[in-house]
């Protein structure tokens, strides 16, 4: 058999590495459909699960694919999906259920140019808004978006715990430069490795409500065929799980699926701060086009221009504090992305017009260069 | 080594992107320095442009694709001339002279002649092998990657055929010090 | 003399056991057929004393979706269409369990077409209980994919023109393993064939034709419920292992019932398995 963690090192695609850190992380069930530029996830888990005790199904459409996995988590495996926009535009339906019924669940978005079919086999960061709110209705997920190959494997780990930890679907939202590059990825030994499982009931059948949640918010969760003969709908319930179509069961649902995440925000986000300490100039930037904003920023401060990068590894819940932190001394905020204007929004929620927000936003499929970046920065602070 | 950065193109199907694969896992995994691989392409498996590009430094790669190459590997006239003038001062080009015709390059490129598709047809009795052909020249005329690093990337990269891709790795590097002398005698 | 209804008490209906007692009174309207489908399914449980801990009961949206909440057993109800999908993702997840969908016409054949026939495909390991009452009745009576030609709907209040889906040869092209059909009226066949589902491995299905006497059969003025039951019983023919294309369901002349197919062939997650056992060892 297989072993489920390669430990070592290889040089590998993101998707591969989003691929190897699901089973890391105890993955075994993966249902999927394919869609450039996520196949080689899919491929991956194909070749892998079956060889290492997992069960890997292409289903007939995304929709179903989103399903199964509802399915699959339900019954007890750590499950999870890969897709592009398009598949995930299928899948919001089974996210809001998913959300509803407290799910845990891992979906990969490797980002590419839209809107429709768009641009399959190029980069974009269009899906950025989608992810937070692509279902309908009030809800909260979680969203973390890799930088690199290490990252495409650490934060797909790490998207499982949060789901695992929070019972709610979690996004890896990478963008097609991570999914496709090549990098060396490095695979800790497997002890190494921090794995955080759901909640169990800890009451006998009888007593057990499968949506009352504890004082985090979260209910333990018990699955099928363990005999807690539980029952779990979309619709609104109460801690039984039962259909209840009026106010009071609303309202003490609704708002406590988006506080298990909002309050715990401090447990959730990261960011990563960059010469931001003294930085006038603060560029904030993510997934690939964080590569070249890097880039420029540490060519900028080798001719002593006091710039620093904010970039946010988890993007839902957003990372404000550590924005706020980052943006303490400075006199410009840019945001670039590699779209038409998304997370810019958020940021300027968070500085709230107390310094000029500036976007620079790139439709096309690939990031700035460091050069084309910092002439548009240019361009706005001069 | 500072940040070099490598350019291959041709076409479809002429496993180029399978080369910069074998390069950057050379690279990273086997004399242990830093690489990112990148590729782009088109709809079609075969046929259409294809090129891939591997950035290889001591440090960490921030940006991942290539700006000015220092070398270029084409295997196609298209790549050759869409790609030539990218090259930066002193960088060199290697392209397989079966298929590729060399034209105006701009002033302190070196371009190297190497027949692999040929060398690969009629020395290995394989046209598959084009490409490994190819890589041999690369690591002996560029330097960038260690002989063996390339012969442990590319055994890991054909478990099947290691003995006849290695040979394949081997005649290319002697083409490419073939076409080093070359060089030198026409200076 | 009036009588008042006794209430119910534990140990007094024989279903009681597999059913959520708190969840009584059910939402079905009276003379629906649901009723009689549920109680079928708990009876076939309960004569072959079901391991209820490893029976999901999932279901979709609508009346018929509502059947998964009343089972004593795990359950869960997914969005519009998607039942069978997460049943699969359930039967592959863990194989050991053994998931039932009940859920309607609308529901499994038009947004959750797809969705049967691939599973159907794969035969995947699962009995798909069809409850086809003609119409969407939770919405108010739209017509959906088996209304049948010129039926009164309030979306086809001039008249179906729509051609409907035999859903019974809809599973059998598929590639589904046993397909039988009974309405509300065979409640003991209807059970008979549903325990045989249970005992068999494979993609299961069974189209149960149902009263609708508050929506479809009121528009289509078929009288009460009970002069539906009466209809089906009069129009009703059972003709076991007749090709499901031949078996009509048309109100004005007949309705072919019984078990159309009942054949073997390698169930998908014994596929998934063998195929993993033989890859492991290597």
């Amino acid at each position: 058999m297989q072993k489920a963690v390669l430990t070592g090192e290889i040089f590998t695609q993101g998707d591969i590495a989003a691929a190897e850190g699901a089973l890391a992380a105890g993955c075994r069930f993966f249902a999927g459909y394919p869609i450039t530029p996520a196949t080689e996830i899919a491929e991956r888990m194909a070749y892998r699960l079956p060889r290492i005790g997992g069960r890997y199904i292409q289903m007939e459409d995304e929709i179903a694919s989103c399903t199964a996995v509802v399915g699959a988590s339900y019954s007890g495996v750590k499950s999870m999906t890969a897709t592009s926009g398009p598949g995930v535009s299928l899948m919001n339906e089974t996210i809001g259920l998913a959300v509803m019924t407290e799910t845990p669940m891992v979906l990969v978005n490797v980002m590419r140019g839209g809107p429709s079919t768009g641009q399959p086999t190029e980069a974009s960061q269009s899906d950025i808004m989608q992810a937070k709110w692509g279902s309908h209705g009030d809800y909260e997920i979680i969203a973390l978006i890799p930088s690199s190959v290490q990252e495409m494997f650490d934060l797909t780990i790490k998207a499982f715990n949060l789901s695992e930890q929070f019972r709610v679907p979690t996004f890896v939202l990478a963008d097609e430069i991570i999914g496709h590059m090549r990098e060396r990825l490095v695979i800790p030994p497997e002890d190494e490795i921090k794995i955080v499982n759901r909640k169990k009931p800890t009451v006998p059948p009888e007593e057990y409500l499968p949506f009352k949640a504890d004082a985090d918010l979260v209910p333990p969760m018990a699955t099928f065929g363990e005999g807690y003969h539980f029952y779990a709908t979309g619709l609104t319930h109460d801690e039984r799980g039962y259909p209840v179509m009026d106010d009071a069961a609303q309202l003490a649902l609704v708002p406590r699926l988006c506080d298990k995440i909002r309050k715990n925000v401090d447990k959730i986000t990261e960011a990563e701060l960059t010469e931001t300490e003294d930085a006038e100039v603060l560029v904030v930037a993510y997934g690939g086009e964080a590569r070249t904003a890097m880039r420029a920023v540490k060519d900028a401060r080798a001719k002593g221009m006091k710039i620093g990068l904010f970039r946010p590894i988890t993007v839902w819940p957003f990372p404000k504090e550590q924005l706020k932190i980052a943006a303490s001394n400075a006199q410009h905020v840019l945001v670039a992305e590699l779209n038409y204007g998304q997370l810019v929004g958020e940021v300027e929620r968070v500085i709230r017009h107390e310094i000029p927000v500036h976007l620079i936003p790139r439709v096309c499929g690939s990031p700035h260069s460091p050069d084309e970046l910092m002439k548009e920065i240019r361009r706005r602070i001069d | 080594m500072a940040r070099t950065e490598i350019r291959l193109g041709g076409l479809g199907g002429q496993g180029i992107i399978k080369s910069a694969v074998i390069i950057g896992e050379a690279a990273t995994i086997h004399d242990g320095k830093e690489a990112v691989q990148t590729a782009s392409y088109g709809p079609e498996s075969r046929g259409s442009a294809c090129k891939a590009e591997v950035i290889i430094s001591d440090n960490p790669v921030d940006y991942p694709l290539v700006l000015t190459p220092h070398v270029m590997v084409a295997l196609s006239n298209d790549a050759f001339h869409k790609y030539k003038d990218d090259l930066s001062e002193g960088g060199i080009v290697i392209i397989d002279s079966d298929l590729v015709k060399a034209g105006k390059i701009k002033a302190g490129v070196q371009v190297y002649e190497v027949p692999a598709a040929t060398t690969a047809h009629q020395v290995l009795k394989n046209p598959l092998v084009t490409n490994v052909v190819m890589l041999g020249a690369f690591t002996a005329i560029s330097k960038v990657v260690s002989p063996e690093g390339m012969r442990k990337a590319i055994a890991n990269a054909f478990p099947k055929y290691k003995d006849l891709n290695l040979r394949a790795f081997d005649e290319g590097m002697q083409l490419g010090q073939e076409a080093m002398e070359k060089s030198t005698q026409k200076k | 003399m009036t009588t008042t209804p006794k209430t119910i008490t534990e140990g007094e209906h024989p279903i009681l056991d597999y059913i959520r007692r708190d969840r009584l009174p059910h939402i079905f309207c009276s003379a629906c057929g649901i009723g009689t489908v549920l109680n079928a399914f708990a009876n076939a449980l309960r004569s072959l004393n079901y391991d209820i801990d490893r029976l999901v009961v999932i279901s979709g949206i609508g009346c018929t979706g509502r059947a998964s909440g009343y089972f004593a057993a795990d359950g869960y109800h997914t969005t519009h269409g998607r039942a069978i999908a997460f049943a699969s993702g359930v039967k592959v997840a863990n194989p050991d369990l053994n998931p039932v969908v009940i859920s309607g016409d609308g529901d499994l054949f038009a947004i959750g077409g797809n969705h049967f026939i691939h599973a159907a495909r794969r035969n995947v390991d699962m009995l798909v209980l069809c409850i086809n009452n003609f119409n969407y009745g939770m919405t108010g009576g739209q017509m959906g994919p088996t209304t049948p030609d010129s039926a009164i709907t309030v979306t086809s209040p001039d008249g179906n023109i729509e051609h409907p889906f035999n859903l019974v040869s809809v599973a059998a092209a598929s590639g589904a393993v046993f397909v039988a059909r009974w309405t509300a009226l065979h409640a003991r066949r209807l059970t008979k064939s549903i325990e045989k589902a249970l005992q068999k491995k494979g993609f299961k299905f069974i189209e149960v034709i149902s009263p609708c006497p508050t929506l479809y059969d009121r528009y289509n003025r078929h009288g009460s419920g009970l002069d539906v039951m009466k209809k089906y019983r009069e129009l009703s023919v059972i003709r076991n292992f007749t090709d499901p294309m031949k078996a009509e369901i048309d109100y004005r002349t007949r309705i072919v019932c019984g078990e159309f197919v009942d054949t073997e062939k390698p169930e998908f997650t014994d596929l998934l398995a063998k195929q993993a056992e033989t890859l492991q060892q290597r």
